[in-house]
């Protein structure tokens, strides 16, 4: 019997791959109701390219190398891959127009090593431009628009904003947003992300899916396009932490061509997934709990805690002073090594060209012509605190306070404390157009929870944890010592279990 | 700390980014936003803190210094703009 579409399209990953192998179904059927499922939601904007023909291809190489028992962890399984990784030969431009038309002669590290393993790639997702940004608004291409109904919509209002300007819809976050639309509309088994301050984790929770940003170095950088160097990590957004579990270890390795990148053998990170929780000790940072925070998400964070004790944990109060530094010291650091970053686009070598009668003027009308608001409000801050006169006061400075922010995980963990649990984010997904519009630091303040990690290096991963009292997604956010993401897969798979069954919206969109 | 116009300005040649008049004052107020954001940082006390230069402590990988790439011009000119015999083409630099 024919398999039905959405029946393939509500896999998730790790049934997907178990059907394929026990060849219940084949990767191109599922290929197959997946190009059709993104066919249908162009609406969404969660695509900004799609690769049909490729997808095809490789799912037919795929259902050979089933046929001859030879198939790699992730054979036939067909996946999206957030525009900021280099494909050859394909669409990539981090949703900027400075990179307009560019093809890379390259495959980026991380997307190679999911190819090695058989996944097959769909198209490109949709992103805040230059990955800067919190609701996917920055990019080129507009808003990618969240599968989930904002609370008291009709089907038809929701479809009448998805054919307009999309205003009032609910963001799936940023800046994978495309990223964690797709996997919560069912248009990927799963997909490729990033994560400098927040742009995995953020996403994952206003979607209702698992994100995970890895330990800095856990995976390659070479092929995506940079943002903050010290700052920036590839990592997977998938339907459950299982999921992401096994992206990951693909996605993971050493790269002789990034030196940041961790020579570590990568672990059976799957294998953590179902682990006991007992003799774990978890951390709750009291600094995590502001001033007239969200009542909703408060509770949450509490019945997430409840959760872990009771499959075994113990919960123990931790201090994390110099948590609320974090934040504007992030907006020092990520816009200076931004600045350094993105002076490659010149109108040059690649991309975008404003002609003009000379170099200078060649320079500043391609950047000013290619760079969107957001992008150009940052490299100016950027080149600002790395100014002569400014640097130490500044730059210096905030790299000093990330000193600090780091000692304070530190002494948590020499403490025995095995991981931290906070919220995600400070509420559940606001509307496309609500936020930011007159004050950048708006926008900025969503990452509250999530900067502190990337300012340290350390893995963190968000678990889905149900849903608000208007039914709109929460998410928990776990932080693990440097290099064990085993925990946290652990540990966030229990909170999966304890909010109980998931549940995704029904394609409204289609 | 606060920009001025004049500020504003001159940071935008730094960056390369051409400015139109009325783009000014907008981008002053927003610069000034995120300077007033981050002042609070000016308070806290780093005396004797090492600025952070490494975010996992990691040894910098030696390797052979040879070449392991080339000879991959039209690769490289793929994506240009402008292009001609094997060189990319920018406006005359010298006069």
């Amino acid at each position: 019997m024919e398999p039905d579409l959405t029946e393939l399209t509500s896999l998730t990953l790790a049934e997907g791959r178990d059907a394929l192998r026990s060849r219940r179904i084949s990767s191109v059927e599922l290929t197959e109701a997946h190009l059709t499922a993104i066919e249908r939601a162009k609406g969404l904007n969660a695509f900004v390219a799609t690769t049909p023909e490729r997808a095809l291809e490789m799912a037919r190489a795929s259902d050979a190398r089933l046929a001859k028992g030879s198939a790699g962890p992730l054979e036939g399984l067909p996946i999206g891959v957030k525009d900021l990784y280099a494909t050859e030969g394909v669409h990539t431009q981090a949703c900027s127009h400075i990179l307009d038309r560019f093809k890379p002669p390259y495959e980026s590290t991380v997307t190679a090593h999911l190819w090695r393993d058989g996944a097959a790639m769909l198209g490109k997702l949709n992103m805040d431009e230059f990955a800067m940004g919190s609701s996917t608004e920055t990019s080129c291409y507009g808003p990618a628009a969240s599968p989930w109904l904002p609370p008291n919509w009709s089907v038809e209002k929701a479809r009448a904003a998805l054919a307009g300007d999309k205003r009032g819809l609910l963001t799936p976050g940023g800046s994978s947003g495309g990223s964690a639309a797709a996997v919560a509309a069912r248009l990927c088994l799963a997909a490729t992300a990033s994560d400098t301050g927040g742009s995995i984790r953020q996403p994952a929770a206003f979607t209702g899916t698992a994100g995970i940003k890895p330990t800095y170095g856990r995976c390659s950088r070479y092929g995506m396009v940079a943002f903050a160097s010290s700052l920036d990590q590839a990592g997977p957004i998938a339907r459950t932490v299982r999921d992401c579990a096994i992206m990951l270890r693909s996605m993971a390795g050493a790269d002789a061509r990034d030196s940041t990148c961790a020579d570590a053998a990568v672990p059976d990170y799957e294998a953590a997934v179902g682990r006991s929780l007992k003799g774990l000790k978890i951390g709750i940072p009291r600094e995590y709990r502001l001033e007239g925070m969200n009542a909703e998400i408060e509770a949450l964070w509490r019945r997430g805690a409840d959760w872990l004790s009771a499959a075994g944990a113990r919960i123990v109060d931790v201090s994390l002073p110099n948590t609320r530094h974090a934040l504007p010291a992030y907006y020092i650091v990520a816009p200076a090594e931004a600045s350094s970053n993105l002076a490659r686009y010149d109108g040059v070598r690649y991309g975008l060209r404003e002609p003009a009668a000379d170099i200078v003027d060649l320079y500043e009308k391609t950047r000013a012509k290619g760079f969107g608001a957001e992008v150009r409000r940052r490299l100016m801050i950027g080149t600002y605190v790395l100014s002569a006169g400014y640097y130490d006061a500044y730059y210096v400075r905030a790299q000093k306070i990330r000193t600090l922010i780091r000692r304070d995980f530190e002494a948590v963990f020499a403490d025995g404390v095995d991981a931290i649990l906070t919220p995600a984010t400070p509420s559940p997904a606001f509307g496309i157009g609500e936020k930011g519009s007159t004050d950048p630091v708006e926008m900025y303040l969503n990452d509250v929870f999530t900067v502190t990690v990337n300012m340290a290096g350390l893995p963190g991963l968000v678990a889905p944890a149900g849903l608000s009292a208007q039914g709109l997604p929460v998410g928990l956010q776990l932080i693990g010592r440097p290099f064990d993401e085993e925990t946290l897969f652990t540990l966030g798979h229990a909170i999966e279990q304890s909010r109980g069954p998931a549940r995704w919206p029904q394609a409204w969109w289609a | 700390m606060s920009v001025d116009q004049a500020a504003v300005r001159r940071i935008a040649h730094l960056a390369r980014i051409a400015v139109t008049d009325a783009e000014v004052p907008h981008l002053q107020n927003e610069i000034n936003a995120i300077l007033a954001f981050v002042e609070a940082l000016s308070a806290v006390d780093v005396s004797g803190v090492e600025p952070m230069t490494s975010v996992i402590p990691m040894k910098l990988p030696m390797r052979e210094d040879e070449v392991t790439d080339g000879e991959i011009e039209p690769l490289i000119l793929a994506n240009a703009p402008l292009a001609e015999d094997g060189f990319f083409v920018v406006p005359k630099v010298i006069e």
